[in-house]
């Protein structure tokens, strides 16, 4: 027997005994419904209370958001972000193809980049796949569009979530995922990101940066 | 597997109690943790049914556990990934260096992860002329210090700054020895600037997993600092390793324990990075790891599936119990002797090592209960403590004088008349000798009580003697 068989005959054997036939149709009946459990009201209501609160979560853990109206706007308020933060007019970001589009000529002197990030960029910009309102989050996902090192190895990492993706509750963005990857299917990576990198490992004091980026931007585009 | 140090708890307190460093740094702790929880648990009006769905979750896996790692398996094999089944510790030490010999790792990077401690991973590692690199900043000091973590989420919380100075300036030796590192800050940059370099170098990145998830095949890692994510997307192999219980049906069945979770463990919302890694590299992805494989190991475990011990197996490792225990406050963890310390420590310890080898752990409570009102899955640590106790005397692992006393006392409880009787005269007795005081500063028999502080004297009638009084 493979030592696969093996643990999973043990395991069976501690457990009572029960038909086989209605075991197993409880699991792929939970896997194949995937039921929804209680989600918190926190996050539900309309787009202004989404962003709000949205909002208040992301700056409380240390990041911070921008609204815009256009996305037109979006390479203009990203080269004003990276000198107000004393960064270079230099942005890395995947192939996503909103991203691509972008009038980046409006962002001056700024340098978009294309690829994923290598440890000498200082700034990154992604386009969410999601945001959730109830803890501030946003969710990425892998793949040449937002390659997953720009989350992690830049100093700043710039996020353009547009407000239609902006969920109430994490439920609402797995329905999305499995919408475009289809049933139980996942991109290699899926972050959820609430905030730049924290650590409180040295006598519970918080300090930002640990080991990611040091500062989080997300512009939300309505 | 590790040693268990458990069998040393009595010394091991002694120990911790003398210790000023020690105690300095715990006296915070506690207290700081559980404001964090009790906020987070008030702005978040649904959070007591959360913690009971989450509980019925976990109930329901562990009920149906073989047929969820089945399908957990599938998935994961459908994409891409490679599972290695282990029963025992040895069995996961040798799936983890086959795979790092075979890619010729030379350095592998660490996400944090107890199971690996479980294992005792790093030094089989080292043995092997790998180097292990722990990445989670407390992890990466206590590595530094050859020490275990000493609590499950911060594992360097018996630390204080200057220690950690002390121990940055003998290993970063490459650095300026005038640097100032006085302030906390300073040290994290340090250790930033250290780890990212052995990020880029390593071979292999291993991590843990909070959760597995069987309807996608996925492993979910949550961590503030991000260094579980540099660990496992940098290197061209990924190894996860989990136990056997690790694994939730769906990922609406992880949102809602993720959402108990970092509110239990820090007083946080949602940790700030919350992981799901399924498989290797697709087609065009321009990064993540080449190779992903999941460890699978039981360990143990399994023993008390279908026993009055099974509800431990719901924990999450959110470490909820351990900062509102005063025990393990007063403590901190390395007394508890092996991988796992504070209430969950002492019911896990004796299940895994066996309570020959932990049997005083279960007797490391007040029985207050604070872990059990706490605890974000519902876990009755208390009656499993008791549980404990029983198997404990059920072993005679207790000292002969402690049986004797049992022996006499049960014989005496059991016979009411006498009872009444020995206990009115005790009552008398210890009265008289307080001679109007109300304390007793030395009783017989009792100095494990009276060396430390004053017995409060009986008034001079017992409990059933007033009981009938005043009913009638």
């Amino acid at each position: 027997m493979s030592a696969r068989d093996a643990m999973l005959a043990n395991i069976r054997a501690k457990l009572p005994k029960a038909p086989e036939e209605a075991r197993r149709a409880a699991v792929d009946g939970r896997l194949a419904s995937h039921p929804r459990n209680l989600i918190p009201e926190r996050g539900q209501g309309d787009e202004a209370h989404r962003i709000r609160v949205f909002t208040e979560m992301m700056e409380a853990v240390g990041g911070t958001v921008e609204v815009l109206t256009d996305v037109n706007d979006v390479p203009e308020s990203i080269a004003a972000y990276l000198r107000n933060n004393n960064l270079p007019a230099h942005v890395r970001r995947g192939a996503d193809q909103v991203l691509a589009r972008l009038p980046w000529h409006r962002g001056g002197a700024l340098e978009v980049v294309e690829g994923r990030a290598h440890d000498s960029d200082r700034a990154s910009v992604t386009r969410a796949f999601a945001g959730v309102v109830e803890s501030g989050t946003i969710i990425q996902l892998s793949g040449p569009e937002n390659p997953t090192t720009l989350n992690f190895l830049p100093e700043a990492h710039i996020v353009l979530l547009e407000a239609s993706a902006l969920f109430a509750s994490y439920e609402e963005a797995w329905t999305k995922l499995r919408g475009v990857y289809g049933e139980g299917i996942m991109p290699r990576t899926v972050n959820m990101i609430s905030g730049p990198s924290r650590t409180a490992d040295i006598e519970q004091t918080i300090v930002r940066p640990a080991h990611g980026p040091k500062n989080m931007h997300v512009i939300i585009v309505r | 597997m590790m040693e268990a140090g458990s069998v040393n708890f009595k010394d091991n307190v002694a120990k911790a109690l003398a210790d000023p460093k020690l105690q300095y740094a715990m006296t915070e702790t506690g207290p700081r943790f559980m404001a964090k929880r009790t906020k987070a648990r008030e702005a978040l009006p649904e959070f007591d049914a959360l913690r009971d769905q989450a509980r019925d979750i976990k109930d329901h896996v562990l009920d149906h556990l073989d047929i969820y790692l089945d399908r957990y398996e599938a998935k994961v094999k459908e994409s891409g990934g490679q599972v290695h089944w282990a029963q025992t510790a040895e069995d996961a030490r040798q799936a983890i260096l086959s795979i790092c010999k075979r890619v010729g790792a030379r350095t592998v990077t660490k996400g944090k992860s107890m199971i690996s401690e479980e294992i005792d991973l790093n030094q089989c590692l080292a043995e092997n002329g790998i180097q292990p690199v722990e990445t989670d900043l407390g992890e990466y000091i206590i590595q530094l210090r050859n020490e275990r973590p000493s609590h499950i989420i911060a594992p360097a919380i018996h630390l204080t700054r200057d220690q950690v100075e002390e121990d940055f300036r003998k290993a970063h030796t490459h650095l300026d020895p005038n640097r100032d590192l006085t302030e906390i800050p300073a040290l994290v940059e340090e250790a930033r600037a250290v780890l990212r370099q052995k990020y880029l170098e390593a071979d292999v990145g291993i991590t843990g997993a909070n959760f597995l998830i069987a309807e996608t095949g996925s492993s979910i890692i949550v961590t503030n600092e991000g260094n579980g994510d540099l660990t496992q997307i940098l290197p061209r192999v990924h190894i996860v390793i989990a136990s056997i219980e690790k694994v939730v049906p769906t990922l609406e069945d992880a949102s809602t324990i993720l959402r108990v979770l970092a509110r239990s463990a820090t007083g946080q919302d949602f940790s700030n990075y919350t992981t799901l890694s399924t498989g290797g590299r697709r087609a065009g992805d321009p990064d993540g790891p080449v190779e992903y494989h999941v460890v699978i190991l039981d360990n143990g475990r399994s023993n008390v599936l279908g026993t009055e011990f099974q509800d431990m197996l719901r924990c999450i490792r959110c470490g909820a119990c351990l900062n509102h225990c005063p025990v393990y406050n007063a403590l901190g963890g390395h007394a508890y002797g092996w991988v796992y310390p504070g209430p969950i420590g002492s019911i896990l310890t004796p299940a895994l090592v066996g309570i020959e080898n932990a049997h005083h752990l279960p007797n490391a409570s007040t029985f207050c209960g604070r872990c059990e009102e706490v605890c974000p899955m519902r876990i009755p640590i208390p009656k499993m403590l008791r549980h404990w106790r029983e198997k404990e005397f059920e072993r005679h692992l207790q000292p002969k004088t402690m049986r004797w006393g049992l022996g006499v006392w049960a014989f005496v409880a059991k016979r009411p008349k006498l009872y009444a009787k020995a206990t009115a005269l005790a009552a008398r007795i210890l009265a008289n000798q307080a001679h109007g005081k109300g304390r007793l500063r030395t009783v017989p028999l009792a100095g494990g009580w009276t060396d430390v502080r004053d017995l409060p004297a009986p008034q001079g009638k017992t409990f059933q003697q007033l009981w009938k009084e005043r009913r009638s």
